[in-house]
């Protein structure tokens, strides 16, 4: 009789099943997303596939033959508030301070549309960001920076037109030739009546606006990234990082199949198109869901689409860590969460990075804290040492397996979305806003029964807090900003500002390219709400149906 | 305003209050024109009450909308969302919107929609809009309550003309294929008339009516489809034939309600009652008895 | 003589987004903690003025209104609903509220009408233990 030896992978489950050492604390195993997740990963889980590389379709292991060995991410820093002189004042110092990028934030009524004199804007000027009312805001947001040297991402969606018309307007004003002006706009609509819901008109009208400007920057503006296709909102919504994916580069597909209607050609545009992601907590999942999101998008942008410019295959996207993560309890705590996040952003091969301050979970970022923040990724960056090697996780069992995973459960949704009409149609059948609900629903649900802990909230706790600083709104900021949109409207010629409006209704009604006549508007100084109001006329506005 | 929305709780409630309240409104009660409103959830049945509300602003009539959801059969909570899609008419005074969960009583919502819409008459609101989302029983019911009652359907939902819940087609009086701009939206119209012509001949034949709710597209025609319906219903003479039906019927409800709820306190107090009950097994028999003894010699 | 035994009382919440932004990820959480506890709770959804969510609550006769917020404009706009509850004369209806609000301004809130606030990371039963609390008589029994 001969004796066999054990298969040493069999030995290894017997051992780990017999023993009684394993923990019966009963908090979950799965992933923040509930993605089962094995004690053991080995070589039978390893997918059989061609040896991917960086640089290679379909790009898993990162668009850049060079990683970070060539260049390292930008790090961009999203901020704004109060007024436009003081956040000025704010890009000027983080210009100092080593940023490379500026990235806007807007206050709610701007990102409503509306102006700081409207009613419903009474509280909320220069709270979530900076108040831009006009023209003549943006000139001062950007006085002293010169545009063709900087890139700048704008976050901000239904008005996005204008207000990109409005940074054009500057560049035209400094002497910049638009060719020469990088940067990003949001402009992703479709993920507002998803999950943030900052929509204003129906879908339809809204995804002409994106149409316009991504049309009207591909000649016009072509270093401009003219849509950043975010699925951060999405999650910060309650969705898992499957949905996130799934939702995300669907709302992509989305708009490249409005712009082949409206027969511009997938290489002309899809090269423009950036992706948005947020890194969550669980930080393999994060870094698989950034792999697979690559060769995701890859796959789908040459086998159906037909794209033939490599660079229309390339997914590259921007990350910024949790906010939904961060913790009113013992706050500093959240200066190590977002150092691990930001570490998975990094190790998924993310193009850029914003850090989460500590205190954002209270309201804007101090000085400090905002500073803090940068830090940490320049720490990561240049302390740590993981930027030296490409996509070092690469041929990992686990995060190979995992990668895979995240891809299955996305195109399981693609299909879902196909089968509901596409991604229109499954808004307002409500069928994102349910599994988003469902989602943090879970996730709340699994936390209250203590079955997940976050350190400081329902474990570890304490009873005293410490204070810590936070950034106020000077109240006078709000009637300032009101005297300055009212002086605007005071000062600038009438007439010019009036017809370029009703210009603008007349060809809302017909089937031009918008962006010339907001354009034209925004030189007359019509003030954002203005020109929102005139377009409403004409798309009417939107409700949603309520999904709990 | 508020003196409505108390009565209407107390309503909800069953409170023996509301008794004296409608004493007191005896002399203005006018029965409202009920309109009731049933489709699958994500049809579009709220955008398009909402339009109906507009137009009838229009007209200066005074409206209200009594929203219903079922409940959450377990712990009696329930959430209410239909107000979301009528923003537009917050703080209308001649618009009065009422979310109203189903709380699990038994007969479900009729009973306290009947005395809503009575309370709601009184106070000059009509017509009075009946909507509810179309799962369970609820649609009967609201066609039992409703002079009219409008289907809702769409081409997108998965509930083309072959997933037509039985007993629907019943209890149409108009159908609204709403979402007009969507594919398959003939296909649905057309299925549906095809169905329709299958149905025995009746003196009133449903028509189907195209909306785009979203851009207020339909809505006249829906209007006067309800109109034209309303007014066959009075011709013919079944208006009043079926508001002397209803009126037995919620009458005959309303005692099986109380006839009930003896029962239940019968069963609940008498010991010996119930024991006999579990013992012998034998319901008709123990029935005979609660009702001799505890419902019909009672007072 | 007609009033059934059975019958349940549950307390009616009137809950919504006062301000501007969109995030309704917490207020939808607790709108269903909520109506598993027993209760019945009318969601109006986003962008709510005061006036809007004090004539919904007064329509639906609601006992509670929750407010939710994220864009920081708290100080301003949940001081307005008590003071449109004042105006019409329903001040019998309790508000809490819930979001991104400094501990300094939850002081200043409660003492301008707000009864209770919550912050991210409130456990849910804390809310629902509330609200029992403050209404004892409600809820399905």
């Amino acid at each position: 009789m001969k004796i066999r030896a054990k298969d040493p992978k069999q030995v290894w489950k017997e051992e780990f099943e017999s023993s009684q050492t394993r923990r019966k604390d009963g908090l979950e195993t799965s992933t923040i997303s509930g993605v089962p997740v094995k004690p053991l990963y080995t070589s039978d889980d390893l997918p059989s596939r061609a040896e991917e590389l960086p640089g290679q379709y379909p790009y898993t292991r990162g668009i850049h033959p060079t990683g970070y060995r060539g260049r390292l991410w930008t790090m961009r820093q999203f901020s704004g508030f109060a007024t436009a002189e003081e956040t000025n004042r704010r890009y000027k110092y983080l210009l100092g301070n080593g940023q490379t990028g500026l990235s806007v934030a807007f206050d709610m009524p701007t990102l409503m549309g509306q102006d700081s004199d409207a009613p419903t804007s009474r509280g909320e000027i220069g709270h979530c960001g900076v108040a831009i009312d006009s023209l003549a805001d943006m000139e001062t947001l950007f006085d002293g920076i010169p545009l063709g040297e900087i890139t700048t991402s704008m976050t901000i969606n239904s008005p996005a037109a204008i207000l990109l018309c409005m940074y054009l307007a500057v560049a035209e004003k400094q002497g910049v030739p638009f060719v020469k002006l990088g940067g990003t706009l949001q402009n992703d609509i479709l993920k507002e009546f998803i999950a943030q819901k900052e929509f204003i008109f129906p879908p339809e009208p809204s995804m002409r606006l994106v149409v316009d400007s991504i049309e009207y920057c591909a000649k016009a503006v072509p270093k401009w990234n003219t849509i950043s296709i975010s699925g951060y909102h999405i999650r910060e919504a309650g969705s898992t990082a499957a949905q996130e994916l799934a939702f995300t580069l669907a709302d992509g597909m989305a708009y490249v199949d409005a712009c082949i209607e409206r027969g511009m050609r997938i290489d002309d545009f899809a090269s423009r198109l950036s992706f948005f992601f947020d890194a969550h907590i669980d930080f393999f999942e994060e870094i698989a869901k950034f792999r697979a999101a690559r060769r995701i998008w890859a796959r789908w942008m040459r086998e159906k689409y037909g794209a033939q410019d490599e660079r229309s295959w390339k997914l590259r996207f921007h990350t910024q860590t949790a906010g939904v993560s961060l913790t009113a309890q013992q706050p500093e705590l959240n200066i190590a969460r977002t150092a691990l996040e930001a570490m998975s952003a990094v190790l998924g091969g993310t193009q850029s990075l914003h850090t989460n301050a500590m205190d954002e979970v209270f309201a804007l970022p101090t000085d400090r804290a905002a500073r803090l923040a940068l830090r940490t990724q320049q720490l990561i960056a240049f302390e740590t040492g993981v930027g030296s090697t490409i996509d070092p996780l690469g041929g990992s069992y686990f995060v190979e397996a995992l990668t895979d995973e995240m891809e299955r459960q996305a195109e399981a949704y693609f299909k879902r979305i196909e089968d509901l009409g596409g991604v229109i149609p499954a808004i307002e059948a409500s069928f994102f806003q349910k599994e988003i609900a469902d989602a943090a629903f879970r996730y709340q649900s699994e936390l209250e029964q203590k079955r997940r802990l976050i350190v400081g909230v329902n474990e570890f706790t304490v009873d005293e807090e410490e204070p810590i600083e936070i950034l106020r709104i000077d109240p006078k900021l709000e009637r300032e900003q009101v005297e300055r949109v009212r002086a605007v409207r005071a000062k600038r010629d009438q007439a010019r500002c009036s017809n370029s409006l009703s210009k603008l209704r007349t060809a809302a009604s017909g089937r031009d390219n918008l962006m010339p006549y907001i354009l034209d508007a925004v030189r007359a100084y019509a003030t954002e709400g203005e020109i929102m109001n005139a377009l409403i006329e004409v798309f009417g506005v939107y409700t949603e149906r309520a999904v709990i | 305003m508020r003196a409505l929305a108390r009565a209407i709780t107390l309503v909800e409630r069953r409170d023996p209050a509301v008794r004296e309240l409608q004493q007191a409104l005896r002399d203005r009660v006018r029965p409202a024109y009920v309109v009731g409103f049933t489709g699958a959830p994500g049809t579009g049945k709220s955008t398009i009450v909402d339009g109906l509300i507009s137009l009838l602003r229009k007209q200066e009539r005074s409206v209200a909308v009594i929203a219903t959801d079922p409940n959450s059969p377990f712990t009696g909570g329930a959430i209410l969302g239909d107000r979301i899609r009528m923003q537009r008419h917050a703080l209308d005074p001649k618009v009065f919107i009422r979310s109203m969960g189903a709380r699990g009583h038994l007969g479900g919502l009729s009973l306290a929609a009947r005395e809503a819409i009575r309370l709601l008459g009184a106070f000059g609101f009509d017509p009075v809009i009946l909507e509810t989302v179309g799962v369970g029983q609820s649609e009967l019911e609201v066609a039992a309550v409703a002079d009219t009652t409008v289907v809702v359907l769409t081409p997108n939902l998965g509930d083309g003309v072959q997933m037509i819940k039985a007993g629907i087609l019943e209890i149409a009086d108009i159908f609204v294929v709403n979402k007009s701009d969507l594919e398959g939206h003939k296909r649905v119209a057309l299925e549906l008339r095809g169905m329709l012509n299958l149905s025995p001949k009746a003196a009133w034949r449903p028509p189907i009516i195209a909306t785009a709710a979203v851009r207020q597209e339909g809505i006249e025609e829906l209007w006067a489809a309800i109109e034209a319906h309303r007014k066959h219903l009075e011709t013919t003479g079944r208006a009043s034939a079926q508001a002397e039906k209803r009126l037995k019927d919620e009458t005959a409800e309303v005692v099986a309600e109380v006839a009930r709820e003896r029962a239940r306190d019968a069963l609940g107090e008498d010991s010996k009652l119930s024991q006999r009950l579990l013992q012998d097994g034998t319901p008709y028999e123990v029935a005979d008895e609660i009702l001799r003894n505890h419902i019909m010699n009672s007072e | 003589m007609m009033a059934t035994k059975g019958a349940v009382k549950p307390i009616r919440i009137v809950m919504g987004k006062v301000g501007l932004d969109g995030h309704d990820r917490g207020v939808k959480v607790v709108a269903r903690a909520l109506r598993d506890a027993g209760y019945e709770v009318i969601y109006t959804g986003l962008r709510q003025t005061p006036e809007m969510i004090v004539d919904a609550a007064l329509q639906e006769d609601a006992q509670v209104i929750g407010l939710s917020l994220h864009s920081g404009a708290h100080m301003t706009l949940f001081p307005a609903v008590v003071e449109e509850l004042k105006r019409r004369k329903a001040t019998d209806i309790v508000v809490f509220g819930g979001g991104i609000i400094p501990e300094d301004d939850i002081e200043a809130l409660k003492k301008q009408g707000v009864e209770e606030l919550f912050t991210p990371g409130t456990p849910l039963q804390d809310i629902v233990a509330w609200l029992k609390k403050r209404f004892p008589e409600g809820g399905s029994t």
